[in-house]
């Protein structure tokens, strides 16, 4: 990429507009990362896949850091703040200087957005992990509002009823409730049925659903009982880790029900 | 709390049919009125934080206001007592009963006395205490601890009390609710006109005027603190705030967030004993004030706990306690807003599952009327006990060595692969394993666990972009 000549300036001080990006500058080409996350990399490559391709279509494609990893919240969800914020130094070793960071979980954007400025308080790399933190994007959000995209122009194999789980990290944390819903009414084939319990947590929270397995179990099957009670053929998700709990329950319980993640819908992906 | 105690007890909850559709009923009932109290409203975010707003205030002058409210509450003619923790708050109501010889006292519904076990203090010295609310007497009756803030008796169905009313006060079975009330205010009636003092809580206490403020629906509050002789009301320090007008904010949330009601039945305002030129109230009234831990609390980073107006719609809202109820959190306080303020008030390794029993979904700070953040608190509780060395040498090791493979991209792939090879194998063509090794064993308990994809999305991306300068950062 051919840079400008402001962007050749050396930094001045500590903190350097220009060199960081903070402003978008007229004519300046847009720099976006994608942070695909663990779980949709190592998992779920096809829905690190759908999401890309997805950005690609609505005309962004990105760029892929190849160093990224984690944004740190296993350890940071289980009180291991120290643990946390040395994945999370290596995350913003990473992926600062971007215009934007977009990533297909609400979980993990909320993660960045709410939790690294205090992570890295007084830290020698406070302003970058600030601008990390007010640039990252959930993909959805992403999409609607900052590219304003509607329709993706895809369809949907055949016919298909279906309802959505609102994933609490994106939905309480980021207030992720209208992009999906706008993007998906767009989807040809695809009808959408509002689900009872659809902003009722699935018993995931991370470590919770191994260290208090009973309750996340109950929860889950809690949520399993509304899918099955639910209208519709499939579920749709923005969280692949909700989507892998509730799949495993779903596929414990013998049902032919399936949760996918939007981007798979929005990518066209879905067989 | 033992480690595993609590996680039998939880256990003993999902398996108790009866405490499950208590359960479903009740807080699917808590949930739909308010929202339905809430959506009446004409910009309830506002109004949620004008509530906020008046609670930080309190909080931030509380030493100034509590000596408000002393000194005008004496100028009513009121006494103020002091109560450094449970024990001395106990010492302070028997003395009172003393004074005054008091034999039978008569009680609203309070969670302060319910954490100092007043009732128990009481009757060790021969005083005979009854609890008016009728959701409090059942529980009295049935020797059970209340496992709401609002509802005590939420882990009890119908049928349940009607059948103890049947056994311990001869009531003919019932499945009306009217009925088990009518047959229990019979009962109460006498209660109050032998009563030789009454306690009760206090919801809010209006500074500016020494004014105390309890909310309810049966009355019996009313009675209880009109009818004998002597009051005594008892509170924690927080509940105090500055004005009328943050009374008039708050009064308004408490009762949609609490029951769904515009306005509770009964608002009872209480500015001291009985003036010469009223016909009836109590002769004498004190107000004692309960520090137990608040004063610490609100000099650490979880002040905002403190902001709490006890409405119980957290409890409601929360996927965890609808699911195990208030009992398995142990103390007096249960559901999110309990597994905050029990270790908080207690001491954090009285209660080391508690900050852990949460899925941080974030459904309680989305109900609670006055915004307290508490998936951001229960992470600050959970830092502390890690830095308190709480979990297990393993859980440590494992996130040590997850953070050294997390901070390595050539560590992280590699573990990506090994564990992408070991589910493949595991799983055998099925695309999901149905079995894993301790610790995550915890997960294949309830759901299977799926096979990883193959390749990752980097090689994917690799594949698609190879020569392609995409990245200037070493990989």
């Amino acid at each position: 990429m051919q840079l400008a000549a402001y962007q050749r300036l050396p930094p001045v001080g500590e903190y350097n507009l220009y060199r960081r990006r903070m402003l978008p500058l007229p004519g300046m080409a847009k720099r976006v990362a994608y942070f695909v996350t663990c779980i949709a990399d190592t998992v779920f490559p096809e829905i690190g896949e759908a999401a890309f391709e997805v950005l690609a279509r609505a005309g962004v494609t990105p760029e892929f850091p190849l160093g990224q990893t984690c944004c740190g919240q296993p350890a940071f969800n289980a009180g291991f703040t120290d643990e946390a914020r040395q994945v999370a130094e290596h995350f913003v070793e990473v992926f600062a200087g971007y215009e934007a960071i977009v990533t297909p979980s609400g979980s993990c954007a909320s993660m960045v957005k709410h939790y690294y400025p205090a992570l890295f308080r007084g830290h020698p790399r406070q302003a970058d992990a600030l601008h990390i933190a007010a640039r990252t994007y959930e993909l959805t959000e992403y999409l609607v509002d900052v590219l304003g995209v509607r329709d993706l122009g895809v369809a949907l194999p055949r016919p298909t009823r279906a309802a959505i789980h609102d994933a609490c990290h994106g939905y309480r944390g980021l207030g992720i409730a209208r992009q999906p819903r706008l993007l998906l009414s767009h989807v040809r084939n695809l009808t959408l049925v509002e689900m009872v319990g659809h902003d009722q947590c699935c018993g995931f929270g991370g470590l919770f659903a191994i260290k208090m397995s009973a309750i996340s179990g109950a929860m889950l099957r809690d949520k399993l009982a509304a899918i099955q009670d639910a209208d519709c053929d499939l579920v749709i998700t923005g969280d692949a880790s909700c989507m892998m709990h509730i799949n495993g329950g779903l596929s414990r319980a013998g049902s032919p029900k399936r949760v996918v993640h939007i981007a798979q819908v929005l990518a066209g992906a879905l067989k | 709390m033992k480690a595993e105690s609590f996680e039998k007890i939880v256990d003993h909850a999902l398996a108790d049919r009866q405490l499950q559709v208590a359960l479903d009923r009740g807080t699917t009932r808590g949930v739909n009125a308010r929202l339905l109290a809430m959506s009446e409203t004409t910009d309830a975010q506002a109004l949620r934080h004008q509530a906020r707003l008046a609670r930080e205030r309190a909080l931030n002058q509380l030493p100034e206001l509590l000596e408000q409210l002393e000194r005008n509450i004496i100028a009513n003619g009121g006494h103020v007592l002091w109560a450094r923790d449970a024990a001395e708050l106990n010492q302070h109501v028997l003395t009172i009963c003393r004074q005054h010889n008091v034999r039978r006292v008569v009680k609203g519904k309070s969670m302060v006395t319910e954490e100092t076990a007043l009732n128990h203090a009481l009757e060790q010295e021969g005083i005979d205490v009854v609890e008016s609310d009728l959701g409090e007497y059942i529980i009295q009756l049935a020797g059970e601890t209340p496992s709401h803030i609002v509802f005590p008796m939420l882990h009890k169905t119908k049928e349940a009390t009607a059948q103890l009313l049947h056994d311990k006060l001869g009531m003919p079975l019932t499945d009306q609710p009217e009925a088990m009330t009518r047959f229990v205010r019979g009962v109460m009636r006498q209660k109050y006109l032998q009563a030789d003092l009454g306690i009760s809580g206090v919801n809010f206490a209006i500074a500016e005027t020494g004014t105390i403020a309890t909310v309810e629906n049966e009355g019996n509050n009313r009675l209880s603190i009109s009818a004998p002789p002597v009051h005594v009301a008892v509170m924690g320090l927080e509940k105090v705030i500055a004005t009328w007008e943050d009374y008039a904010v708050l009064v308004q949330l408490l009762a949609r967030s609490a029951t769904g009601q515009r306005m509770t039945v009964y608002n009872n305002l209480i500015s001291g004993p009985r003036r010469p030129d009223e016909p009836d109230g109590p002769e004498a009234f004190y107000l004692i004030i309960l520090d137990n831990g608040r004063s610490r609390i609100l000099a650490s980073e979880y002040a905002e706990s403190l902001a709490c107006i006890r409405c119980g719609a957290c409890l409601n809202a929360c996927p965890v306690y609808q699911n195990i109820g208030g009992h398995a959190y142990g103390w007096v306080y249960p559901g999110p807003i309990g597994s905050i303020i029990t270790p908080l008030l207690r001491g954090p390794l009285t209660a080391p599952k508690l900050p852990y029993a949460s899925s941080l979904c974030g459904a309680c700070q989305a109900a609670c009327p006055v915004e307290i953040n508490i998936p951001d608190m229960l992470l600050k509780l959970r830092r502390d006990l890690v830095q308190a060395g709480d979990p297990s040498l393993g859980w440590r090791l494992g996130m040590k060595g997850w953070a050294v493979a997390f901070k390595s991209p050539m560590l992280y792939r590699l573990g990506g692969r090994i564990a992408g090879w070991l589910t493949r194998v595991l799983a055998r063509g099925k695309g999901h394993l149905r079995w894993l090794p301790p610790p995550f064993n915890g997960w294949t308990a309830h759901r299977d666990f799926p096979a990883f994809g193959t390749p990752s999305f980097r090689e994917r991306y690799l594949r698609r972009f190879k020569g392609q300068p995409h990245d200037s950062k070493k990989p």
